[in-house]
């Protein structure tokens, strides 16, 4: 007990913080927040696992988050038949081609020696393969999107429901993962941080450009839900029965009948809002309960071991025969799976997907200043760092506007560095994020939550 | 006729904007490499440094042209980039002094180091947005263009116009002066020579009683001279924008892998390299080729290798190449 004490600790103040975002601000944005701080605390799992587990540095966050993104578009959202019908079979074409270009230059890495002959027909496959897909995929892809630009322009998606995209999202981050895994992980560590790192910007401007495949920076707005609408609910009767229930003792201060149904509406509206937000914190508790069971078994499984040790010392773990470079690539593919998971419940969230707002700010060093300020190595930590970080970068712009107050309250209304202040106060969430993970990194390197390792 | 026509094509859209992107990448390089070959890590806040020093040069900028001083024909901007450097090398020194000298004294891995100019990255993002704000800002003034396409057409009589910027002019002209003076003074002075023996061999650098201190010391000041001028120049040339130069940090950090991290050369030639690779594959081909092909043969299309979206993704796949096929840079890294 006395082991979990200070776990216990650090997440009642962590719920206490939002319950009182809750009482001060609203409960739709306590729970806005808590939702975030849960998708955050899953992209942290994700980072954890390769970090904490393999010491393996992943700066490509955002590219696998985005890619989740796209699941949901391109499993939930209906088809455009028209837009099948005038480019489908070139679109697939195409795909085909590319298989055929990978399938071709594996047969001849396996079957021809390494030479200059083995270069040059992989550099003559790629290029015959790339100009055939320019002249397949040229005029099809101006008709697709010249299908109703202004609403689709796109292939569309598979119609499925929207939860099985989060797997899908998982599946294609994973398959990234791989590539990215077989080029780049030989690299040593801060080599492979910027090759991450760019490759997930190859993979963003790609999603942001190719508007065929899922509207580019045009957005796809009004993706399904896993939840019921607020305009559903604001209509069926059992919920505002229960609105009314529960607040039956405020609606009976109400004066006149009138009175009683303005307020009621209101109520309606607002707690409408509020139970579409349960269900996602719902779903998503399961999901991080769900990863955070398995993590922590798979920590303190023979496996865990063998990645300690792989990750303390690479040569020993090599010599006691185990294979560190399959090691690596699989635990980079599980790590991203998640963290592509946790892209397509972010978009299922939002209900749109806006290419454009993957930034590598936001989702690539702010999800890692969560792992390395929560714990590095324990999944308590990732998830309470993906909480804590979160809050903070949520509510930085509250807190500084508290405090500029605060200082300048002598300082007249009109006086222009007040002015400046107060204007300014969204860019300290920047500044307050930079100074925790400095002191962290200073003082307390190993993070809020350290690792622990059981010894049996 | 139609071959000098079709030159001066390619000039004024492809190689003059080229030379001078690359001039500006490769100033960032440089500083890059120097980081990584001396302090020994990845610096996460390489942008926001340079829109740092950038940042002062515009408010100094301001502040000049409200008080009536002016650089003539010349922008005022570059009347400002002494003190811009001052500030710039200021900060430098007192982020070492606070933050980095813990781990270099510790001997953290360079992991830990990277980690941590994310910190600063943040907080000097946090800095320059709270002084000067997030938006858009050009400080240029004086002359904009040397030759203008008309005046060109005229003196000529060509049908394709010439059209060099000032800045263009500028950004070049600095660079190899720049250069020049940081190459001269890493190979022939004392100091250049013990700051590459620090890079190629701490400890054996140690032995024979070179300074670490003086050896960081005179890192950051170079570093703060090439941040403050390659910032600078690029925000003459485009415009000022603190998000922007936080995304220049990629082809930057492009730049110096490609030409061999902590080789300086290589940094330069690497700018290059990516700056003409960015613009030429972008290029619509379709002017140019106009000329040269006998009518009958006139393409349709625009030629155009790539769409410009893909400006950035084009520097990352040449890296990603290097990395696999040469993960030591064109020219052998890690050489002062």
């Amino acid at each position: 007990m006395r082991n979990y004490l200070n776990i216990i600790i650090a997440y009642s103040i962590m719920m206490l913080l939002i319950i009182l975002v809750g009482i001060f601000q609203s409960w739709s944005i306590a729970l806005t927040i808590f939702n975030y701080c849960m998708i955050s605390a899953v992209m942290t799992l994700g980072a954890n696992i390769q970090w904490g587990y393999a010491g393996l540095i992943n700066f490509g966050i955002m590219g696998y988050t985005a890619l989740g993104g796209l699941a949901v578009v391109l499993v939930s959202v209906a088809p455009v038949p028209e837009a099948w019908s005038v480019g489908g079979v070139n679109m697939m074409t195409c795909l085909g081609i590319i298989i055929l270009m990978i399938f071709s230059t594996r047969y001849i890495l396996k079957n021809i020696q390494k030479s200059n002959k083995r270069n040059y027909l992989i550099a003559g496959i790629i290029i015959v393969g790339l100009i055939l897909i320019k002249i397949i995929a040229g005029p099809a892809i101006e008709q697709i999107e010249a299908v109703d630009p202004a609403k689709t322009g796109f292939l569309g998606g598979l119609g499925l429901p929207v939860l099985f995209s989060w797997i899908v999202g998982g599946l294609f981050a994973a398959g990234l993962a791989f590539i990215v895994g077989k080029v780049a992980l030989g690299l040593r560590a801060d080599y492979l941080a910027i090759a991450t790192l760019l490759i997930a910007e190859i993979v963003v401007s790609i999603i942001k450009h190719e508007d065929w495949l899922a509207r580019g920076v045009k957005n796809v707005i009004g993706l399904k839900r896993p939840a019921p609408y607020e305009i559903d609910l604001q209509t069926s009767p059992w919920f505002i029965n229960l609105v009314e229930k529960f607040h039956s003792a405020k609606l009976d201060l109400a004066n006149s009948l009138s009175e009683r149904q303005d307020i009621l509406n209101q109520l309606v509206i607002d707690a409408s809002s509020v139970y579409v937000k349960l269900c996602f914190a719902g779903m998503f508790l399961v999901v991080v309960i769900i990863l955070l069971i398995i993590t922590q078994k798979a920590l303190y499984s023979p496996w865990g071991r063998m990645m300690r040790a792989i990750r303390d010392n690479e040569e020993a773990a090599s010599a006691m025969g185990k294979n560190v470079v399959k090691q690596h690539l699989f635990i980079f593919i599980l790590g991203s799976a998640i963290v592509g998971i946790a892209g397509a419940m972010m978009v299922t969230n939002d209900g749109l997907f806006t290419p454009g707002s993957y930034r590598p700010m936001r989702y690539t060093f702010v999800i890692w200043v969560m792992v390395i300020v929560g714990g590095t190595g324990n999944n308590f930590g990732a998830i309470l760092g993906g909480f804590v970080v979160w809050f903070l970068w949520v509510e930085a712009a509250p807190i500084a506007l508290f405090f500029i107050n605060l200082f300048t309250a002598h300082l007249p209304e009109t006086n222009e560095i007040k002015i400046h202040l107060i204007n300014s106060a969204p860019y300290f969430r920047f500044l307050l994020v930079g100074i925790g993970l400095l002191l962290i990194m200073r003082f307390r390197p190993q993070g809020i939550i350290p690792e622990k390792i059981i010894k049996q | 006729m139609d071959l000098i026509n079709a030159v001066i094509v390619l000039l004024n859209y492809t190689i003059i904007p080229a030379l001078t992107y690359g001039s500006q990448l490769a100033l960032g390089a440089i500083f890059v490499t120097l980081i990584y070959g001396i302090l020994r890590f990845a610096n996460f806040a390489t942008g926001d440094m340079m829109s740092f020093g950038t940042m002062f040069a515009v408010l100094l900028t301001y502040y000049f042209q409200s008080i009536g001083i002016n650089f003539g024909f010349l922008p005022t901007a570059l009347l400002t980039i002494p003190f811009a450097i001052f500030m710039m090398i200021l900060y430098m020194l007192l982020i070492d002094q606070t933050v980095f000298k813990y781990y270099r004294i510790k001997k953290s891995p360079p992991v830990q180091l990277a980690m941590v100019s994310v910190g600063v990255m943040f907080v000097t993002q946090a800095i320059i947005r709270i002084i000067i704000g997030p938006t858009d800002r050009r400080f240029l003034d004086g002359e904009k263009f040397i030759i203008k396409a008309t005046e060109f057409k005229e003196m000529t009589g060509l049908a394709e116009g010439l059209t060099i910027k000032s800045t263009q002019m500028i950004t070049i002209v600095v660079t190899i002066i720049v250069v020049a003076i940081m190459f001269w003074f890493l190979n022939k002075t004392k100091t250049g020579t013990s700051m590459r023996a620090y890079s190629d061999n701490e400890d054996l650098a140690l032995l024979s009683g070179i300074d670490p201190k003086k050896v960081v010391l005179i890192t950051w000041i170079i570093a703060g001279i090439l941040a403050t001028i390659g910032g600078i120049l690029y925000g003459l040339d485009k415009s000022y924008r603190p998000f922007v130069y936080f995304n220049n940090m990629l082809p930057i950090f492009a730049a110096a892998i490609v030409g061999g991290i902590g080789n300086p050369y290589g940094a330069f030639f690497g700018g290059y390299v990516i700056a003409f690779a960015e613009i030429f594959l972008t290029y619509a081909y379709k002017r140019f080729l106009v000329y040269l092909l006998p009518e009958s043969l006139e393409p349709n299309s625009l030629m155009q290798l790539l769409s410009t979206d893909y400006k950035f993704a084009i520097s990352f796949s040449i890296l990603v190449i290097v990395l696999i096929f040469r993960p030591s840079g064109i020219f052998e890294g890690k050489r002062i």
